[in-house]
Formats: C-alpha cells, sequence, structure tokens
C-alpha cells in the first residue's frame, strides 16, 4: 500500500541536507564543547557557529539562544525559569495564558499555580482560537508577571497576532513568551517584530532532528535555570551539549527561512484545495480555527458525530496518516482543550480531524485524500450511531 | 488481541498463514479508579499487546467501546442480579461487542475475518455452512460462550487458537519470543478487576440487594439473607443459618425477595426453558431430538431431549437425570459430538 503523510504537525522527516550537515558530530568531531582540548574546541566551534546561524534567523543575539532537548522544554523552562526567578519579586505574581495553549503550556502553567509559584488565569480564545491583544489587555494588570500566547496553535492552525499583544505587554514591564513551535517551519520568527522576551522552537517541526530545540532568552529577561549542573548555555540548561542535534537544528532552520517562500508556495494551493473540496464533499463539515490567519500547511476539521478515533484509524487502514484533536492511541478519547477553548459542542469536538501538508505532499496525493475522505467519514458516523 | 498469550499467538499463526493481519483492541469500561486493574485492558495489557504487534509489524488500533460496554454488558450483569439470575456478561459481551461491535470496526477498515484468541474451531459443512466445534483442548474450550454467533458472524470468524492444545499455544509463543508467553490466563470478569462480584454489586447497584427472608420449600422462615445477588444456585455454604441436615439454595425469588433452601435431595431439577435461543445452522431442528446440553461454562455435558418452541427462538430441555444447580441467567448449550448445535438463556427450571 502506499502510504501517504498528511501529518506534518506532529512531526516531519529529517531534510537529507541537514542529516549531512549532523554527521561528523557523532563520531569524527565528537568532543565535549566544554573541553580544552582541540577535540573541545572543534565542538564548540560548530555550537558557536549554529548558535550564530540561529540568531540570524531569529533576528537576536547569539547569547540569547539557549539550546534545550526540545519545544516543550524550551516551554518548561521560560515558566518554570520566569516562575522562579520573579516568586522573590514583590507583586508581579500572574501568569496569563490559554487553554488553546500547547500541553507543554497549559499543564506546566496549571502545576506552577498549584504549588503557587505564579497565580493562573486563562486568557479567553474567541471561535477561531485566537487570543486577542483586547483579551490580553483585559486580563493584564500590575502583578502580572507572564504572558504566555503560542505564535500558531499546533491542532487547529490559527496565528496570534503577537505583536499587537506584545504592544500591550512592553509598556507595563509584563514579560511576553511565545510558543512558536509550530509557526517556525513557515512563518518568520523575528524576535524583535514580534516583540517577545522569551520564544520556544522545536527542529523536527521543520525538518530538523527531533531532541533539539532553541528557547530564545531577551538580553536582561529575569530567568533562573530549571536544570543546574555545569554552567553551558548560559547557565541557563546544564548538561553536555547534544552537538550533532544543535547542528542540526541550526541548518533546518536556516534552510527553513531561505526557502519559506518556495515552501509556502507549495504547500498553500494544496492545503487550500483539501479544505475547499472537504467543506463541500462532506456533509456536517465545518473548518476549525482561522479560516485567514492560519499556517499555510494547516487545515483542520470538525465533524459532527464522528469518532475522530475512529475516523483515524480507517484513514490509517486506507493509507492516509492524519491527525485529530481528540486522538488518543489508548482509546479513551475526550475532546481536546482547544475543541473546548474554541467553544465546540461533544459532538463535534469528538470527530475532529487535522491534516498538515509538507514538502514531499503532491498534488496526486491530495487527490487521493480528497476522494477518499468522505466515504471514510460517513463510515464512521455510522457505527458511531449505531 | 488483549495483551495475552491466546490473542497474540493467534496473531502469529495467522500471520504464518499468510494473512495480512491487522490488530485490534478493546478498550473495555472500568469502575472510576480501578482501570489499572481491570483484566483485559489494562495499559499493561495494552503495551504488552501493543509490542506484540510491533514484533509482528502489524498495524495495531484501540478501539474505545467503554460506554457501549457499560451500557449494555455492565447494565446487563447488574439488571440479571436485581431480577434473580446469575447473569453470565461474557455470553453478552461476545455477542454484542466482540462480535458485533469490534467486527463492524474491523469490517470497516476492510478486514475480510476477524479473529480472536478463544479456543474453539469453525470448521465448514458440505452445504456451505459454517459450523463451530469445541476447541482441541478440552480443558480450555470456550464453545460455550461463542454459542451465541450466527452464521452471518462466523463466515467471518476465525479461531486459529483453538486447532492447538495449550502447551502447544505457549510453545508457540516461546518460540516466537512473545514477552506474554509466562502470562498467567485472565479468568473473572474483566470488569471486576480481580474484586467479589459483590463488592461491586455493593458499590455500584445497592439498591438491587437488600436483606429479605430465607424460607423452606414449605414456607417456613429460616432465616435472614443479605441480598438475592450474593447467592446462587446450590450454593451451601454462607447461608448462616443452622439446621440438623446441610441445606442449599434451590431457588432465588425476585418478586418476594425470598431465597428458598433445602436439603440436597430438593435441589436436582430435571427441565428447564431457554430463551433468546441461538442455532448456529441458521435454524432450529424440526423436532425435538437428543442431545448433549452444558448449563455452565465449567458444567458437565448431560443428555436431554430438546423441543424447540416458538419457531426455535425458546427451547424446552429434559435431562435424563436431575442436575444439582440449573441456574437462571447462566446459558444453557447444545452439543452433538464436537459440533455446538446453538444455545440459550436458561430463564426458568423445574
Amino acid at each position: 500500500m502506499d502510504r501517504i503523510y498528511l501529518d506534518h504537525a506532529a512531526t516531519t522527516p529529517l531534510d537529507a541536507r541537514v542529516l549531512a550537515a549532523m554527521s561528523p558530530y557523532f563520531s569524527e568531531i565528537f568532543g565535549n564543547p566544554s573541553s580544552v582540548h582541540r577535540y573541545g574546541q572543534r565542538a564548540e566551534a560548530a555550537i558557536d557557529a549554529a548558535r550564530e546561524t540561529v540568531a540570524i534567523a531569529l533576528n537576536c543575539q547569539p547569547d540569547e539562544v539557549v539550546f534545550t532537548s526540545g519545544g516543550s522544554e524550551a516551554d518548561n523552562l521560560a515558566l518554570r525559569g520566569t516562575a522562579a526567578a520573579l516568586a522573590k519579586g514583590a507583586g508581579s505574581k500572574w501568569l496569563l495564558t490559554s487553554k488553546a495553549e500547547h500541553p507543554a503550556i497549559s499543564r506546566t502553567a496549571q502545576q506552577l499555580a498549584v504549588r503557587g509559584d505564579f497565580a493562573l488565569e486563562w486568557l479567553e480564545t474567541d471561535e477561531r482560537g485566537r487570543v486577542t491583544a483586547e483579551a490580553v489587555e483585559r486580563a493584564i494588570c500590575g502583578e502580572t508577571a507572564l504572558v504566555s500566547v503560542m505564535l500558531a496553535n499546533n491542532e487547529i492552525g490559527t496565528i496570534n497576532a503577537l505583536s499587537e499583544i506584545a504592544r500591550v505587554c512592553r509598556p507595563q514591564g509584563v514579560l511576553l513568551h511565545s510558543d512558536a513551535v509550530q509557526a517556525a517551519a513557515y512563518l518568520p520568527v523575528d524576535v524583535q517584530a514580534l516583540g517577545a522576551d522569551l520564544v520556544s522552537l522545536g527542529g523536527h517541526k521543520f525538518y530538523g532532528p527531533k531532541g533539539v530545540g532553541v528557547l530564545y532568552v531577551r538580553k536582561g529577561t529575569p530567568l533562573v535555570a530549571a536544570q543546574t549542573g555545569g554552567g553551558q548555555e548560559g547557565g541557563l540548561r546544564a548538561g553536555t551539549e547534544n552537538v550533532p542535534y544543535i547542528v542540526g537544528f541550526a541548518e533546518a532552520l536556516r534552510l527553513a527561512v531561505e526557502e519559506r517562500e518556495p515552501r509556502n508556495a507549495h504547500v498553500r494551493p494544496l492545503r487550500d484545495r483539501i479544505i475547499g473540496e472537504v467543506l463541500e464533499g462532506v456533509p456536517d463539515a465545518r473548518l476549525t480555527g482561522d479560516p485567514g490567519s492560519r499556517l499555510p500547511n494547516h487545515a483542520s476539521f470538525a465533524f459532527k458525530d464522528v469518532d475522530g478515533n475512529l475516523l483515524l484509524t480507517l484513514l490509517d487502514g486506507a493509507g492516509f496518516a492524519c491527525s485529530s484533536g481528540s486522538a488518543c492511541k489508548t482509546g479513551n478519547p475526550e475532546p481536546s482543550e482547544v475543541m473546548a477553548a474554541i467553544g465546540l459542542a461533544r459532538e463535534w469536538g469528538l470527530g475532529s480531524l487535522r491534516v498538515t501538508l509538507g514538502m514531499g505532499t503532491t498534488p496526486a496525493q491530495v487527490d487521493a485524500f480528497i476522494q477518499a475522505l468522505p466515504a471514510l467519514v460517513e463510515k464512521s458516523r455510522v457505527i458511531r450511531q449505531r | 488481541m488483549s495483551g495475552g498469550v491466546d490473542s497474540s499467538v493467534a496473531a502469529v499463526l495467522l500471520k504464518q498463514q499468510g494473512y495480512e493481519v491487522t490488530g485490534m483492541m478493546l478498550r473495555l469500561w472500568s469502575e472510576p479508579g480501578k482501570e489499572n486493574s481491570n483484566r483485559c485492558c489494562t495499559p499493561d495489557a495494552m503495551a504488552q499487546a501493543r509490542k506484540v504487534a510491533a514484533g509482528l509489524d502489524i498495524p495495531f488500533y484501540v478501539v474505545d467501546a467503554k460506554e457501549i460496554f457499560r451500557q449494555t454488558v455492565v447494565q446487563f450483569f447488574i439488571d440479571g442480579y436485581a431480577r434473580g439470575e446469575t447473569p453470565n456478561p461474557c455470553l453478552v459481551c461476545n455477542r454484542h461487542i466482540r462480535w458485533e461491535f469490534l467486527l463492524e470496526h474491523a469490517l470497516a477498515l476492510g478486514a475480510d475475518y476477524m479473529a480472536t484468541g478463544h479456543y474453539v474451531r469453525r470448521r465448514q459443512a458440505p452445504d456451505g455452512r459454517v459450523q463451530l466445534w469445541k476447541a482441541v483442548d478440552p480443558a480450555k474450550d470456550q464453545s460455550y460462550v461463542l454459542h451465541v454467533l450466527t452464521q452471518e458472524k462466523l463466515t467471518r470468524a476465525l479461531f486459529p487458537i483453538g486447532e492447538y492444545a495449550k502447551p502447544e499455544i505457549r510453545r508457540i509463543a516461546s518460540k516466537a519470543s512473545l514477552s506474554t508467553a509466562a502470562r498467567p490466563d485472565s479468568q473473572d470478569l474483566c470488569f471486576l478487576a480481580g474484586d467479589d462480584y459483590r463488592n461491586f454489586i455493593q458499590r455500584n447497584a445497592p439498591e438491587i440487594a437488600s436483606a429479605g427472608q430465607i424460607v423452606s420449600r414449605d414456607g417456613s422462615v429460616l432465616g435472614e439473607h443479605q441480598g438475592l445477588p450474593y447467592y446462587t444456585i446450590g450454593q451451601r455454604k454462607g447461608l448462616g443459618i443452622s439446621s440438623p441436615q446441610p441445606l442449599y439454595v434451590l431457588a432465588k425469588e425476585a418478586a418476594s425477595n425470598t431465597l428458598v433452601v433445602g436439603p440436597l435431595e430438593e435441589l436436582g431439577q430435571s427441565e428447564l426453558l431457554a430463551t433468546n435461543v441461538n442455532w448456529i445452522a441458521g435454524a432450529a431442528p424440526a423436532g425435538p431430538f437428543r442431545t448433549q446440553v452444558k448449563i455452565r461454562y465449567s458444567a458437565r455435558e448431560a443428555a436431554a431431549e430438546v423441543t424447540p418452541l416458538e419457531g426455535g427462538s425458546r427451547a424446552r430441555v429434559r435431562f435424563d437425570a436431575p442436575l444439582r444447580d440449573i441456574t437462571p441467567g447462566q446459558a444453557a448449550v447444545f452439543y452433538n459430538g464436537e459440533a455446538v448445535l446453538g444455545g440459550g438463556v436458561i430463564i426458568s427450571s423445574r
């Protein structure tokens, strides 16, 4: 069976050019960057170069780039690190974020709130999954320490107007963090233009390796290391640097920036076809997220009275790899927090489907998907309604 | 697949036989807080099944059946006890969950057959119909719980392990390096999670069990029972009444909430009425016929005459010799040698 991969928001295959850039750093140039000797120097030079490459891509200084084990760790460091730094500070104690965030943010925020490290207030999301500057403005106060709003949503693709949110936070001296893990593959992540103090990235969402990410930390941002040890990464993230993966991250990000235009131009029309044909060809279907302001490779739907997990199973059986907001491999489906946050009723929220395209997606694959989907939705609908 | 040795070996055998195999696992209902001790779908069992599927390089999907299982199987279990019966929820699970709900999912996935790790055999009769036979290993035979299968379902069914004795199954498992090879067999009802069913009823349906009188056949009151669901026909221990001779539970009368007890010689009954009868061949025999009948999963077969009633939807069974523990709620299953002819749920006896 020809398998068709339409789940690039979950992860992407490693770009061969990235693999080539990484491969010398496993056994040939294997030194510990902290070492004094030539072995260490060569490894250190590699991560220095990688850091510079990332800094150019993000429009920041190299020493504002902290390599982590991935997007989730970057999110955790941003929240836990500011909580630890500000805990002793008088007054500023509120964390504002939304339930549409990735669990790396929302669950971490909940834990910090339970422990009393931050007081937590959920920002409103509208029916498109957006957190608007007005919503932040309504919630912010003199005691707000940190606002965390993702640049683009993983489940529904909605892009937030982060620079507008920054214009609310900045004058009040409130820190702004943004999870840009999904966004970095297709959107510019210019930290100056975004106006964020902290930004998270994960390598495997843009054809880099899994297990490596970045937290951008604007100079002067109060942050305490979540992981302590030898003073790597400016003392913010202890542990011997994962040299090959850091090199791979930088190369993948460099390529994503360099090829942004053609990549956008490749996926957008294919994505638009999927949205148009699905809404037309499947009854009781709706687009979730923002119809206009969304990631160019991202289509997400809700189907009424469909078990999203069963639909994914049927799709996989037919050779299509997709994802769902309610997907759970343990057969324990609940609508995701995001579906609830955008106000979808349960009979819609359980039937969510995410289709995310990539550089390898072809028009023929999109045609095959569009042709197969309506019957599979009906099948899962019929079984569910028995 | 359950993560256990039987369904794992079934998958191994099918793969060896050249089938294109997809693993499916049911996520069944558990009492809140007992998800980790449910017999058939703990996270551990799921990890085992996933590992077996990965080892065979076959797709593996978990099907959510929590709600339908609770509504059909668990509710049936509670309702049966409320009626004074001793229900057998495995029959309902096989009929409605495994061989209806799950089968539909399998067919929707494009499957031609659904295979399970049940110890039974499927045979093609010369007339084209499919027969259900007992397993090669009589100690493991599960034909009793699968008598509910119709021709429509049997044509879709495969039972690869019924052709082998259990020790052979274990050998195949260890030869295939299945990590399930040493796991113990599951026995109790999955949703009891290893607990006594009485505790389950106390927690989940306390209203169906209230104290009442224990009486003898002639109506004299001998004591008090704690709730009919807690007793079973033929039970001797735990009645809490002193008597010169051992007393046994003869009947549970839900209408009056009384437990009827008596001496051993009153226990035997030689006739039962079964309802909801399924005939494996698709239709009932024209008239009365002599056969062997099993009245519990672990009972011995007993010689009897079976008379189909009401077009075959019911059946009267007359045993050659009285049986001690004919129990309403359990199934009476009819056998002709190795073949299962059919069976139904016992509703009354005398």
